[in-house]
């Protein structure tokens, strides 16, 4: 046993947003000591990266108590090449929500600030936790601080957009609950690569597939699943907004990849061309959605579950690619092709981490200034805050998918490897190209280009120090994922190809 | 080698960053002056190169820079392939770059956005260097779209101006439109072959020669489907019908990159990638026929579109398309030497046009209508003088830079005998008629006959400063000698032959060799040729219309718009063909209303109207009946207790 660096990821963020709740005397105190926090928990997160071994797929940095003998529950954490990532990202994301919080919140920003370092402390639990129950306990709590985010510090309509996300996401994750109780009644412990080895008969994996896919799907959101994301949106102040889209959103991929693929692969094998349909409809359809909507963060919101559907559909691409129990040993033609899907998901998670973040700040610093979301109500901004136009143009290219920034890696590989699997697959995931362009160009036309015509945007501010440096941050981000994909794809290969190896193998 | 070859790609990239981000620091001057450095050494770099593999004789240099991506046994790098075709690409990028670049400094004098300008331009030379060095088609795809995004920049650097900026949009739209099939055609190539190498992926041609691929319930040959795909690509990028509607409309954005962009360079992107990628071309007969169809269609139709312009700018805007087509021609009856030889001749001249008639409009003080022109030659002697060759290189007068790769083409298409050979035959002959008029319409139009702008226009009408007419007369010069000088090596001297595959069976330049001598007798010869007939004849109607007396041509312009068929004609032309009515009205409007029906009819109305408040509603309803069971009275409850023990009882019993 190492240093516990796992758990202090997890709960200094935890305590340390008790303390701020509780303890602060002012504002001013509770955001440098959440600042302090937060930066600490980054911080911690380079020595994480450190430490990771890229070449094995082995869990590493593994704590492991017995928690609820009785039940089989067991403290037990650990990270892989998919979870490592996702955990960086979180500290990343959350120090900029906190940073930010100076910004964009006045009414009583102590709290706020604590529930966004619970909300991280809980999030790096779900990527940490390897018992499913531990697991199962972080993904439910991390809804209690989202909700009460988007319900305090929410807009008008916030107690509909509350509910609705309650209820759709606590609604999914129930069957999750009795999946895994089923599982545990077989192995005798809730350990997750304990079910990757339990035989399970193709009802029961049906059964499984779906209790699991109606949890993930309503996270991720998959159509048609996914009404509830442009309220809560709408709704949520721009910290949630960005934790929700950089996030929360990731903890459904994840879930497909550390649950789905490896337990139920003949069920997933067999369900593969609905979910491929489904991300295929999210790709379509709501990018057509998003083209017509008036609000910038619904617009935002629907882009999001179209990028989102290039996760869904990589991660399913590997079954008409290489097929269910077939060769697959990975040097066989075609396991490039499968493992080219599934890095290109897990990278787009990352990068829309980044642009779908940058984006809803972006959103958030006009917000800040005007208390409108509504596209009608500018025009011009470019005239009067060059600097901040430059980054919003910036990541609506990277949200467009254009190379050279990160929103083009993932895209382009799955879309190479949909091609390995039909040719119509690839023809209809490309047509993001021409309709994720239209919507977001579309967006940047009317609201940064054209004359000035509103009193209101005469008198905008540009962006001050602390905007520009986050967003600066951001945008080196996605400039060095664009540019160079390759150290984010050794730390996964390992664990990709175990993933890979695991779906593939028939538990009949 | 290799340092050259960084050096000539970072150095507009570092000028680029620097004036784009520290512009305000620099100040105007440095920020010109850190630019055009960094465009002069990547010129200087381009003509090393230059020296080095054309002349020198040296190998193809094909390197890897760093990997980007690894994925199992697929590795995606970004490197460089520097051969005799790169390097003449390099070139003629790097100069016409570094004289637009010298030329902004008086374009752009006074805009407020000077050094942003800058940094554009220096990063569309970057892109465009690393579009025509890649090694492969992933950084290929990079370059591709690069550019693409620096023409949406510049095209609405007047960004409050709203026709600018509908027109940036509509030009990154269109050519998404292309990205997506040339995504797809990069996703065949990788599928049949396993490699975004462009080596390894020649290397497996012969092997991949009779697959095919299940498509349309077809069984198509994987180079039709690949190629067609590429060229879409081609199409938007270089604005073949009917994906060329984007290019005129580009002229909103400042002339220097009319020129630079949107004449010499960006859009001749995609005629190099189709030579590049020759050798699959060429195993597919269908796609060929496809390129060259579509070629000649852009080049005669578009031609045409010129005649009725009245906007300096659009004249040659369609000129441009119309050449565009000659060159894709070329491409189609595997000619690609020609496309190429093609593409850089018309860089110099079209550039040099655009120059010229950016020129122009500074005189006029940013006013483009040619009927408010007219005399100029007296008043700006050497915009007139290189304007004219221009003009001459263009048509394809003999002994000047236009007519021995126009020449070529025509030739070259002549001797084709692929499907669609001789429509595309007639098509490119014609097009020699009617870019022979439009050429001399606006020449004469704008530098001849009576001056026609107010009094107090006409007082201040001057030649304009050095920095304008110096990058004129520089590129002047290659517009009237660089034919001359080129034609042997490039198409028949095997300058090309490394890079570019052509089958035997379509070899059609070698028809052309049998009867070359040299660049002397090819041009006096060209005096007796039907396209020199042609041009003769454009060129003496325009004379006769416009030549002698603008309004005569006027005149007889609006008589043929007040006739039947000409009414209906000019409207045909002045609509475009309905292109862009079509993609309005159509496609646009169609995907929104689309998008509102969905997101009303399914996401509003089914999914949250129905399945989620339809859900909760229910469970409202049910839980207000069986709130009614929860009476409060003791006796209620203990009955029910009763009537459940015994149905438990006699469930036992049964059992």
């Amino acid at each position: 046993m190492d240093f516990p660096i796992l758990s202090i990821l997890i709960w200094l963020p935890i305590f340390g947003g008790a303390l701020v709740a509780f303890r602060s005397a002012s504002a001013d105190s509770a955001q440098r000591i959440a600042e302090i926090i937060g930066a600490v928990t980054l911080a911690l997160c380079i020595p994480m990266m450190f430490m990771f071994d890229s070449s094995t797929a082995d869990y590493q940095m593994v704590e492991r108590f017995t928690w609820i003998s009785y039940f089989g529950i067991e403290y037990y954490l650990g990270i892989d090449g998919i979870s490592m990532p996702l955990i960086a990202l979180t500290t990343l994301m959350s120090l900029v929500v906190l940073i930010l919080a100076r910004r964009s919140v006045s009414k009583s920003r102590g709290q706020y600030l604590a529930c966004f370092l619970v909300m991280e402390g809980l999030m790096i639990g779900v990527f940490a936790a390897l018992d499913s129950l531990f697991f199962y306990v972080f993904f439910e709590a991390m809804l209690i601080p989202m909700f009460l985010v988007i319900g305090i510090w929410g807009g008008p309509n916030r107690v509909y957009a509350t509910i609705k996300f309650f209820l759709y996401t606590f609604l999914g994750s129930v069957f999750m609950l009795i999946a895994l109780i089923y599982m545990r009644s077989q192995t005798g412990s809730f350990e997750i690569a304990g079910f990757y080895t339990l035989p399970l008969s193709f009802s029961a994996q049906a059964w499984i597939f779906f209790a699991f896919l109606f949890a993930f799907a309503v996270k991720v959101p998959m159509w048609p699943v996914h009404t509830w994301l442009p309220d809560a949106h709408v709704e949520a102040p721009t910290g949630g907004s960005i934790i929700l889209a950089a996030i929360t959103l990731k903890i459904g991929g994840y879930g497909f990849l550390r649950f789905i693929l490896p337990i139920v692969p003949d069920a997933a094998s067999y369900f593969a061309p609905l979910i491929i349909g489904m991300s295929l409809v999210a790709v379509v359809y709501i990018s057509l959605i998003a083209l017509v909507q008036q609000d910038m963060k619904k617009l935002v919101a629907y882009s999001s579950i179209a990028h989102m559907g290039f996760v869904t559909l990589g991660f399913f691409l590997i079954y008409p690619i290489l097929g269910l129990g077939g060769d697959n040993t990975l040097a066989a033609a075609g396991a490039d092709g499968s493992r080219l899907a599934l890095s290109g998901a897990m990278i787009q998670m990352i990068s829309h981490g980044f642009i779908s973040g940058a984006m809803f700040m972006c959103i958030g610093v006009l917000y800040d200034r005007v208390h409108s979301r509504n596209i009608a109500d500018y025009g011009g901004v470019l005239s009067h805050m060059p600097k901040y136009g430059a980054f919003a143009i910036f990541f609506a290219m990277a949200n467009a998918g254009l190379p050279g920034t990160s929103g083009f890696v993932g895209e382009f590989m799955v879309i190479l490897a949909a091609l390995q699997a039909n040719f119509w697959i690839a023809f209809l995931a490309a047509l993001t190209l021409i309709l994720g362009a239209a919507y977001t160009l579309w967006l940047v036309k009317r609201v940064l280009l054209g004359p000035v015509e509103l009193e209101h945007v005469k008198n905008l501010l540009d962006l001050d120090k602390i905007e520009y440096g986050l967003l600066a941050i951001l945008a080196i981000f996605t400039l060095l994922l664009g540019l160079w994909p390759q150290p984010l794809v050794n730390v996964m290969s390992a664990t990709l190809d175990q993933v890979v190896q695991l779906a593939l193998v028939s538990k009949l | 080698m290799k340092a050259i070859y960084l050096a000539a790609v970072l150095f507009p990239l570092f000028g680029s960053v620097l004036a784009g981000l520290w512009g305000n620091k620099l100040g105007r001057k440095n920020s010109h002056r850190v630019t055009i450095l960094g465009v002069g050494v990547a010129f200087a770099m381009s003509l090393l190169t230059l020296n080095h593999h054309v002349f020198g004789g040296a190998a193809s240099f094909d390197e890897t820079l760093y990997q980007w991506a690894t994925i199992g046994n697929l590795t995606i790098e970004v490197g460089f392939l520097v051969d005799n075709l790169t390097a003449i690409m390099m070139c003629v990028v790097t100069s016409v770059s570094l004289m637009v670049h010298i030329y902004t400094i008086g374009y752009m004098e006074h805009d407020p956005g000077y050094q942003r300008f800058f940094s554009y331009i220096s990063l569309f030379t970057f892109s465009m260097l690393m579009l025509v060095m890649s090694n492969n088609f992933m950084q290929l795809f990079f370059g591709w779209e690069a550019v693409g995004l620096v023409s949406y920049l510049l095209i609405g650097f007047w960004h409050t101006k709203p026709s600018a900026i509908f027109a940036n949009m509509k030009a990154f739209l269109v050519n998404r439109v292309g990205d997506f099939g040339f995504l797809l055609g990069i996703a065949v190539v990788l599928l049949y072959f396993g490699s975004l190498h462009y080596a390894e992926v020649f290397a497996g041609l012969e092997t991949q020669k009779e697959t095919t691929m299940p498509l349309f319930g077809n069984d198509i040959s994987i180079f039709t489907v690949a190629c067609i795909l590429l060229f879409i690509g081609a199409m938007g990028k270089s604005a073949q019908v009917p994906l060329h509607v984007w290019l005129p409309d580009s002229m909103e954005g400042p002339t220097p990159i009319s020129a630079l962009i949107h004449a010499a360079t960006m859009v001749t992107a995609g005629i190099f990638m189709v030579a590049r990628m020759s050798p699959m071309f060429e195993l597919s007969e269908t796609a060929l026929s496809f390129v060259m169809i579509i070629g000649a269609t852009t080049a005669l139709f578009m031609g045409l579109l010129g005649i009725i312009q009245n906007d300096i700018k659009r004249v040659i805007a369609y000129s441009t398309l119309s050449q565009l087509g000659y060159m894709t021609v070329a491409l189609g009856v595997s000619a690609y030497s020609a496309a190429i030889f093609h593409l850089m001749t018309h860089a110099f001249f079209k550039a040099l046009l655009f120059l010229g008639a950016g020129s122009v409009i500074i005189a006029m003080h940013h006013k483009q209508d040619i009927w408010e022109m007219g005399g100029l030659w007296k008043k700006m002697p050497i915009t007139w003088i290189t304007s004219l060759l221009g003009t001459l290189a263009l048509i394809g007068f003999p002994f000047f830079a236009g007519f021995y790769s126009k020449d070529a083409i025509i030739e070259a298409t002549k001797a084709s005998h692929i499907f669609g050979h001789q429509y595309a035959y007639w098509a490119v002959l014609l097009g020699v008629f009617i870019t022979s008029f439009y050429s001399f319409r606006l020449y004469f139009v704008v530098f001849h006959g009576k001056p026609r702008m107010d009094e107090e226009t006409l007082s201040h009408v001057h030649e304009t400063p050095w920095v304008v007419t110096l990058p004129l007369v520089l590129l002047a010069i290659p517009s009237v000698i660089i034919g001359a000088l080129s034609i042997d090596s490039m198409l028949f001297g095997g300058v090309l032959a490394e890079a570019i595959h052509v089958d035997h069976h379509h070899d059609v330049l070698h028809h052309l060799k049998e009867h070359f001598h040299d660049w002397k007798s090819f041009a006096l010869h060209g005096f007796q040729t039907v396209p020199f007939y042609l041009a003769a004849a454009g060129f003496l109607t325009a004379f006769a219309l416009y030549g002698i007396n603008v309004n005569i041509g006027r005149s007889f312009g609006e008589k043929l718009k007040n006739m039947p068929v000409g009414k209906q004609l000019y409207a045909l032309l002045d609509n475009k063909y309905g292109f862009d009515s079509f993609n309005q009205n159509v496609l646009s409007k169609g995907a929104v209303i689309i998008g509102h029906e969905l997101w009303q009819k399914i996401d509003a109305t089914i999914i949250d109207g129905f399945l989620v408040n339809g859900t909760s509603k229910l469970i409202g309803a049910v839980s207000a009946i069986v709130r009614k069971l929860q009476t409060g009275l003791l006796y209620h409850y203990a009955f029910a207790m009763i009537v459940g023990l015994v149905l438990a009882l006699s469930w036992l019993l049964i059992n």
